[in-house]
């Protein structure tokens, strides 16, 4: 009887740990100095990305697709130049056939990501332990 | 008890499997010839349908096993419900495939489809939910730990699975850094809920060829059940370690996911010990349990040292990350599944399947070794990715450094074409077994 008093203890007190952990993370563990919000056009831009599903070829920080290269800071590499990607087709690119606000949508969105931080960033600490520091850049 | 539902669930399962690794194998065709069925189904639609294919196995034969083992010592409480959450999920199932085909997507990787199919799926959730927790609420407390996982399982994955679906709201679409993170916290969670299913059923279905449930009860036990829960709630982090988000949440991580993997495979190692040797070679379920185990290894290996910050920032990014998913989905929780199939067919008739003894004993091997060629690849691809990430960035382009990747490709794709036909072999007569049950 105790050994089930104590499981069940354990499973209580982990969900409570995990309802703080959940809050905390999404709150101020996720605060980012390089980070302001999107603006209306880029949201726009973002929902383009998902209904196209980019990301099966694409990556944002190394999340995503390995056919096509990773888009964080693809802004800040071309600019608004961007744009001559998207309706290209190139490779195994699907046609798009993007309307002007659309790409600018999409820009905005590339503009954004850039603005978050830097990937790969290789301007990282190591510490002895095997932990990474990432040194923030300001912009 | 009404077996039909049971066996429903894991032959939709099944028909998963073979298509998810059919649209696998197109989505390879993809990667050497980028203008294969470009016009028809692009990349970006056939490795949705692919990944929802194979998740679709994982979740169906998992549940199915699942109404199969609480079914055989309890009534269910609700046999009702377990045929409208068969039906809810294959007819949300073909809205997902129309939703990808039509491009009418817009969900996050690997939950693309619309958005709205989130109503029916959670719906089907809570259908179990109740059904489960109704069924065995009174054995849960004093019951073996399979019982527990599989409770934790169900409640997890209604809880990340909406978690997953806080994007919508504009506090986390419009910040990017949120927005990754609620993606990657979730799906660590997501992963981790199945694993807690599958591997509820793996501890049941070794205690029963054991004939003793002890391993599924004690300290030890529920010690390794807690760690694999700790691990599901805070351990997710090993995938967004480059993120810019507080250092804390990167520490945790890190000191939680050094533990993983140890569990499972410490309590697979410790049963074969006692196992008897006639145990050993009658059945086939234990065959496919100890392969599990060789693969438990080697992810256990590779899964420490990528959660490992310094090692991790090489291998981020690249396809050591395939590796690991691709090695633990095929081979820990495929192989566990496949197990648990073979048990609930050799307990139905131990004879249905004597007559492809020697061909499931080839396509054994056959998928053994074509998931290594395949592993072996994904590695070696993921170590020249790294080795450009990190230093030829700058020098060659990333269509240049894709074409250099192609022997590579190729390799792997053939290491995926001889997977998919072992699993033909292997799941035809198991297939066929569960219809000839079915119809009885």
């Amino acid at each position: 009887m105790n050994e089930q008093k104590q499981n069940l203890s354990v499973f209580i007190i982990l969900i409570l740990l995990f309802t703080v952990h959940t809050y905390t993370v999404y709150t101020s563990g996720t605060e980012n100095i390089n980070s302001t919000r999107m603006n209306t056009s880029a949201i726009k831009g973002k929902a383009l990305w998902q209904k196209n599903n980019c990301t099966s070829c694409h990556q944002i920080y190394g999340l995503g697709g390995y056919l096509g290269p990773d888009l964080t800071n693809v802004y800040s590499r071309y600019g608004d130049g961007v744009k001559s990607f998207l309706n290209a087709g190139i490779e195994s690119m699907p046609v798009y056939s993007f309307s002007d606000q659309e790409q600018q949508d999409l820009l905005e969105f590339f503009k954004s990501l850039n603005e978050s931080g830097f990937y790969p960033n290789k301007d990282v600490e190591k510490t002895w332990y095997g932990n990474i520091k990432i040194r923030d850049k300001t912009r | 008890m009404n077996k039909k539902t049971h066996f429903s669930f894991l032959i939709l399962g099944i028909i998963s499997l073979k298509l998810g690794l059919f649209f696998g194998l197109l989505a390879g065709a993809q990667y050497m010839v980028p203008e294969f069925l470009k016009e028809i189904i692009p990349f970006s639609q056939m490795r949705e349908l692919h990944v929802t294919m194979v998740i679709s196995w994982i979740i169906l034969t998992a549940t199915g096993c699942i109404y199969y083992f609480i079914s055989i010592d309890n009534k269910l409480a609700f046999p009702k419900p377990e045929k409208e959450h068969i039906i809810i999920f294959g007819l949300t199932g073909i809205l997902i495939l129309i939703s990808i085909l039509t491009n009418n997507m817009g969900g996050r990787e690997y939950m693309t489809y619309n958005p709205l199919l989130f109503f029916p799926i959670i719906i089907g959730w809570l259908l179990f939910a109740i059904n489960y927790y109704q069924t065995i609420i009174k054995k849960i407390v004093f019951g073996p730990v399979y019982l527990w996982m599989w409770m934790t399982g169900i409640l997890f994955m209604i809880i990340t699975y909406s978690e997953a679906h806080l994007w919508i709201f504009s506090f986390f679409k419009g910040d990017v850094i949120k927005d990754i993170t609620v993606q990657w916290k979730s799906y660590g969670g997501i992963v981790g809920s199945w694993n807690m299913l599958i591997y509820g059923t793996a501890i049941y279905v070794m205690s029963k060829i054991k004939g003793d449930d002890r391993i599924a009860k004690g300290k030890i036990a529920f010690f390794f059940y807690f760690l694999g829960l700790t691990n599901l709630m805070f351990g997710w982090a090993h995938h967004t370690y480059i993120i810019p988000h507080k250092p804390w949440i990167r520490i945790l991580a890190y000191g939680i996911s050094m533990t993983e993997w140890i569990i499972l495979g410490s309590m697979i190692l410790n049963w074969r010990k006692s196992l008897n040797q006639k145990q050993k070679i009658n059945s086939p379920a234990y065959k496919w349990l100890l392969s599990t185990d060789v693969w438990i290894f080697l992810n256990l290996v590779l899964a420490l040292l990528i959660s490992i910050p310094t090692i991790n920032l090489f291998t981020h990014g690249t396809h050591i990350t395939v590796a690991h998913s691709m090695g633990t989905t095929i081979g820990i929780n495929s192989t566990i599944l496949i197990a648990a199939i073979f048990y609930i067919v050799s307990k139905e008739n131990k004879f249905s399947l004597n007559k492809y003894k020697k061909r499931l004993n080839i396509a054994f091997w056959l998928f053994h070794i074509s998931l290594l060629v395949f592993w072996g690849s994904l590695l070696y691809s993921g170590y020249l990715k790294g080795i450009w990430d990190q230093m030829d960035m700058p020098k060659t382009s990333f269509s240049e450094f894709i074409t250099d990747l192609k022997p590579v490709i190729h390799v792997l794709v053939s290491g995926g074409l001889f997977l998919f036909i072992s699993i033909e072999f292997i799941t035809n007569p198991l297939i066929k077994a569960l219809i000839n049950k079915s119809k009885k």
